[in-house]
C-alpha cells in the first residue's frame, strides 16, 4: 500500500537532470540573439507593437494576394473541417454597395476565420479586422501573422488610442470593409455580452453602413481558455445593413445593432423567420445575453438553444 | 446612356449574318436584301432601391385600397399567393423579386400579429414546384418558416375539398377558386408581369383556379377571337378573365394585388452578347459566340440543356404597384409596353423567328415539339398589337431542332397527345371536341398532377389551342433544322436551311415575298401600324 505521507525530498526535484525541450532552448537564447530588456529606471523607447504596430504593409498587393490565397485554400479547409458552416442571409446584402462594417457576436477565435471565409465577394477581398492590440499585437511575431493572414489592425480595448481609430476610419473611407466584434472580446460562457459603441462610432465617422451578423456554434471550437480547436457545426446569419440615421446617436445605434443581432440569433435558433419577426416587433426576442443567475444555471439554459441537429453520439448512449 | 429604342433594320448587302436562337444552340442566317429585322428595346433603367420601392408601393396603394398595413389585424386569415415557375423567363438571379416582396408583406403581418398565414404557389394546371424552386422564389427564410408547418404549398386544382364554387358570370362562365383564398380575410397576390398578358384579374381567377373554370377561356374559340391575347383591348381571353375576376370581387373576396415589371436584361455575363445587335459585339464576344456555337453543336443535347437551364437572368425591377386589381394592372401594362413595344410599319409575307431553349412550360425541363409550336405560334406570333406581323395566308418560319423528346415526369400527357391525338388530327377544334374531356378527367394524369410534378392532363390541349389563332391565320409553317418526324406530325414542314425554307415558302406567298425576322429574345412586342 502506498504511504500517503511519504514525500519526495526537495533534493529529488531540484537535482533531477533537465530534459531537453524546444521551449527550454528558446528561453536560453540571450542577447544579441534576443532583445535586451530595458533596465529598471530607464524610460523604454516607444513601442512599435500593440496599438502602435504599423499594418500598412499588410494591405499591399503581395500581402493581399497571399492572404486571399491562404484564406481561399487553407482557411476555407480548416473552417470546413472544424466549423462546418451554414451561411444564411446573403440575399439581404444584395443592394449593399461600397465598404461596410460587419459587426458580429464573438464566441471563439474561429469567428474571424469563419467571417473572412463566409463574407461574400467583394467585401471579403478587401476586409480588415479590428483585433485586440494587447492580445494579437503583443509581440512582433503574432502581430505580423495577424496582420498578414487576417488583415488585422490593432484596436485598444482598455484605453482610447486615437491612432487606431483614425486608421480604421481612413481604411473604411478608402473602400475597405471591417470585421468588428462590438462585445469587445470573446464570450466567457457562451452567452453574448452587451455591445459597446465602437461600431456605431466608426459607422458615423466613416459614413458606412453596419451589417449585423450572428454567429452560432463556434463557442465549442476555440472558446476562451481553450488552446486547441474542437469540431462543431456553425451558422453565420447576415442581417440587413443598418445606416446611421440623422436622429441616431452612438447609444441608440448600438442598441439597434444589438437588437438586430438578437433577432438574427432568434431566427437561427428557432429556424422560423416569421415567428422571430413577430417577436422582434413585440420586442420579445429572447436576446443573446442569457438569463441572470449562477454560472451553472446560465450554462444549463444555454443547452436549451444549442444546436439539436448534431448527430454525433454523446454519452450516455441510449 | 438612356436605353435605346428598338430598331427595324432593313437588310442590305453589308448586313452581317443574323444570330438566330435555335433551341440549345444558335444559327447564323444571311437574310435576303430588303428583309427587315426587328430588334427589341434595350433594357429600361431599373429601380435602384428596390426595398424602398416595395415599401412605398405597400404604403401607397392604387385605386380605392387602403395601405396594406391597415388591412392586417390580429386573428385574421391571410393568404399570400404568388406566380409559379413559369415566370420570369429565365428564372431571375437570387434574390427573386417575389421573395423580396413577400418578406416585406410578412414583416407587416408579423408587426400586426397575424398568425394564420398561408403561402400558395398559384400554378393552376401547371406542374407543382419542387422544394428548390419554391426556395428560389420565396427565399430560404420564408420557406423554412412556413413549409415545415404545411403553410407554404403548391395549389392543387384537383383537390375536391380545396375548391370553392363562387357562381357563374352573366355569360355562363363558372368561377371556381381555392377554398382557402375564398375563406381568407385578405389575399395578397404577388405577381411578375413579364408580358402584357400576365397579371390583373388573371392572377387569382386563373392562377388559383382549375379545369372547371379555365375551360371557359382556355379554348379554341377564345384564342381565335383574341387578336392578340397579348393586347388587352382586343383579347377575348382578357375579357373573360375580367368577368370572372369581377365576380370574385363582387363575391366579397378581398384581394390586395402587387404587380411588378422587369426590364429585358435577360442574359447574364458571359451570355450578355445575346442581347446585343450583331454589329455591336466586340471581338471577344464574337469569339465567344463562335466558340460557344461550335461547342454546343458538338456536345450532347442533354449537356447543352443543362448549361442553358442554369442561366439566371439579371432582370432589373422597372416598376412595382400595389392595391386594387384593375387600377394596379393599368399602370403595370403601361410599364410592360414601355419595355416591349417596338413600332413596325406594315405586315410581311414571311415571318421568321429563332426559337430559344426556353418557354414558360419547360423550366428545368425539356422543350418538346408541342411546346416548340406553342412558343412560336402561341407566344411569339401573338406578341403584337394592331395586326399580326405576318399577313393572312403568309408563312411562318421557325428555327428550332424540335427533337421528339419529352420529359416523362413533367409532360406525361404530352406524350399521349403527340402519339394519339396529333396522329389523328391537328385541327384544334376537332381535337377539342373529340379528346379534351377525356384527357382532362383522366384519373392517372390527375394523380400525377396532384402527387408528382406533372402538368395537368389537359395542358397539351391548351398549348395547341394557343397556336390556333396562328394556325388559322397563316398558310404554312416551316421549321428550319427541325426533326422531320416531329415536325410532320404537327402538320408543319421541315427545312434543312433557311435558304430551303425560303424556297419552300415561295410556293405559298409567291416568288418575291417580303421577309421580317423578329430578333427575340429579349422579348419584344410589335406595334404593327
Amino acid at each position: 500500500m502506498t504511504d500517503l505521507n511519504r514525500r519526495n525530498p526537495i533534493s529529488h526535484l531540484t537535482d533531477r537532470p533537465s530534459k531537453p525541450s524546444i521551449s527550454r532552448v528558446v528561453r536560453s537564447v540571450e542577447f544579441p540573439l534576443k532583445a535586451a530588456e530595458t533596465p529598471a529606471g530607464e524610460i523604454p523607447l516607444p513601442s512599435n507593437v500593440g496599438g502602435n504596430y504599423d499594418t500598412d504593409w499588410a494591405r499591399r498587393y503581395l500581402s493581399r494576394l497571399t492572404r486571399r490565397l491562404a484564406l481561399a485554400s487553407l482557411g476555407k479547409a480548416v473552417i470546413a473541417y472544424y466549423a462546418n458552416p451554414t451561411i444564411r442571409g446573403l440575399d439581404r446584402l444584395h443592394d449593399l454597395e461600397g465598404p461596410a462594417i460587419f459587426a458580429a457576436n464573438h464566441q471563439s477565435h474561429a469567428d474571424t476565420l469563419l467571417m473572412l471565409t463566409s463574407m461574400p465577394a467583394p467585401w471579403k477581398h478587401k476586409a480588415f479586422v479590428g483585433a485586440a492590440a494587447d492580445y494579437f499585437f503583443g509581440n512582433k511575431s503574432t502581430a505580423a501573422i495577424s496582420a498578414l493572414f487576417i488583415g488585422a489592425i490593432p484596436i485598444e480595448r482598455t484605453s482610447i488610442n486615437r491612432n487606431t481609430i483614425e486608421k480604421a476610419v481612413d481604411l473604411l473611407r478608402g473602400g475597405w470593409s471591417m470585421v468588428i466584434y462590438p462585445e469587445g472580446g470573446r464570450s466567457p460562457d457562451g452567452w453574448g455580452q452587451e455591445f459597446r459603441p465602437g461600431a456605431a462610432f466608426l459607422a458615423k465617422q466613416a459614413d458606412v453602413p453596419v451589417v449585423p451578423v450572428h454567429i452560432r456554434g463556434t463557442f465549442d471550437i476555440l472558446r476562451k481558455g481553450r488552446n486547441w480547436p474542437k469540431k462543431s457545426t456553425s451558422t453565420v446569419n447576415f442581417g440587413r445593413p443598418l445606416e446611421f440615421a440623422d436622429d441616431d446617436n452612438n447609444r441608440s445605434f448600438t442598441k439597434r445593432l444589438q437588437t438586430s443581432v438578437e433577432a438574427l440569433a432568434d431566427e437561427t435558433a428557432t429556424g422560423n423567420w416569421y415567428a422571430s419577426r413577430q417577436r422582434a416587433h413585440s420586442e420579445s426576442n429572447p436576446g443573446i445575453q442569457g438569463p441572470d443567475g449562477s454560472p451553472w444555471r446560465r450554462r444549463w439554459a444555454l443547452t436549451d438553444i444549442e444546436d439539436k441537429t448534431d448527430s454525433r453520439r454523446r454519452w450516455p448512449y441510449v | 446612356m438612356p436605353a435605346r429604342q428598338g430598331l427595324v433594320l432593313e437588310v442590305d448587302r453589308s448586313t452581317p449574318p443574323i444570330l438566330f436562337h435555335h433551341g440549345e444552340g444558335f444559327r447564323f442566317e444571311k437574310l435576303p436584301s430588303g428583309s427587315r429585322v426587328i430588334y427589341p428595346n434595350e433594357p429600361v433603367e431599373p429601380i435602384e432601391d428596390v426595398d424602398s420601392a416595395i415599401r412605398d408601393a405597400l404604403a401607397n396603394p392604387l385605386g380605392d385600397s387602403p395601405p396594406l398595413e391597415a388591412l392586417l389585424q390580429p386573428g385574421m386569415k391571410l393568404t399570400i399567393a404568388f406566380d409559379d415557375i413559369s415566370l420570369p423567363l429565365p428564372q431571375m438571379q437570387a434574390p427573386d423579386i417575389r421573395g423580396r416582396i413577400i418578406e416585406q408583406v410578412l414583416d407587416l403581418a408579423a408587426n400586426a400579429g397575424v398568425d394564420d398565414v398561408h403561402l400558395i404557389a398559384a400554378l393552376a394546371l401547371h406542374r407543382r414546384m419542387t422544394e428548390a424552386e419554391l426556395r428560389h422564389a420565396v427565399g430560404d427564410r420564408v420557406y423554412d418558416a412556413f413549409a415545415p408547418h404545411g403553410q407554404l404549398y403548391n395549389f392543387d386544382a384537383e383537390d375536391p375539398d380545396g375548391l370553392s364554387h363562387l357562381g357563374e358570370t352573366d355569360h355562363g362562365e363558372e368561377v371556381v377558386i381555392s377554398k382557402r383564398a375564398v375563406e381568407s380575410d385578405l389575399i395578397v397576390y404577388v405577381n411578375i408581369n413579364l408580358v402584357s398578358m400576365d397579371g390583373g384579374h388573371k392572377s387569382v381567377a386563373t392562377g388559383l383556379s382549375g379545369y372547371t373554370a379555365l375551360r371557359h377561356h382556355h379554348n379554341v374559340e377564345t384564342m381565335r377571337r383574341s387578336r392578340s391575347f397579348m393586347d388587352q383591348e382586343n383579347s377575348e381571353l382578357h375579357t373573360k378573365n375580367w368577368r370572372q375576376g369581377r365576380l370574385i370581387r363582387d363575391a366579397g373576396v378581398k384581394i390586395f394585388q402587387i404587380e411588378t415589371t422587369l426590364n429585358n436584361n435577360t442574359f447574364p455575363e458571359p451570355w450578355d452578347f445575346l442581347q446585343k445587335r450583331e454589329w455591336e459585339m466586340n471581338a471577344k464576344e464574337r469569339m465567344f459566340l463562335f466558340g460557344t456555337k461550335k461547342f454546343l453543336d458538338k456536345i450532347p443535347r442533354k449537356a447543352a440543356r443543362s448549361i442553358f437551364q442554369g442561366i439566371r437572368a439579371p432582370f432589373g425591377l422597372t416598376s412595382i404597384q400595389a392595391g386594387e386589381v384593375e387600377a394596379v394592372h393599368e399602370v403595370t401594362t403601361a410599364n410592360v409596353y414601355r419595355q416591349h413595344l417596338v413600332r413596325v410599319e406594315g405586315q410581311t409575307d414571311i415571318l421568321s423567328m429563332g426559337l430559344p431553349y426556353l418557354g414558360p412550360y419547360n423550366v428545368n425541363s425539356i422543350m418538346n415539339p408541342i411546346l416548340v409550336a406553342c412558343l412560336g405560334l402561341g407566344y411569339f406570333f401573338n406578341l403584337y398589337k394592331g395586326k399580326p406581323l405576318v399577313r393572312e395566308g403568309g408563312v411562318v418560319i421557325m428555327s428550332h431542332p424540335t427533337p421528339q423528346e419529352f420529359h416523362p415526369v413533367h409532360h406525361p400527357s404530352y406524350i399521349d397527345f403527340f402519339e394519339e391525338v396529333l396522329a389523328d388530327s391537328t385541327d384544334p377544334e376537332k381535337i377539342e371536341h373529340k379528346y379534351e374531356k377525356r384527357y382532362a378527367e383522366d384519373e392517372w394524369y390527375r394523380h400525377l398532377y396532384r402527387t408528382s410534378y406533372a402538368y395537368h392532363g389537359v395542358h397539351p390541349f391548351y398549348m395547341w389551342y394557343w397556336c390556333s389563332h396562328a394556325l388559322e391565320h397563316v398558310g404554312e409553317v416551316i421549321i428550319v433544322g427541325g426533326e422531320e418526324r416531329a415536325v410532320k406530325r404537327m402538320g408543319f414542314r421541315s427545312a434543312t436551311t433557311m435558304r430551303d425554307a425560303l424556297e419552300m415558302a415561295t410556293d405559298v406567298v409567291g416568288r418575291d415575298p417580303s421577309l421580317t425576322h423578329i430578333h427575340n429574345p429579349p422579348v419584344l412586342m410589335a406595334d404593327v401600324v
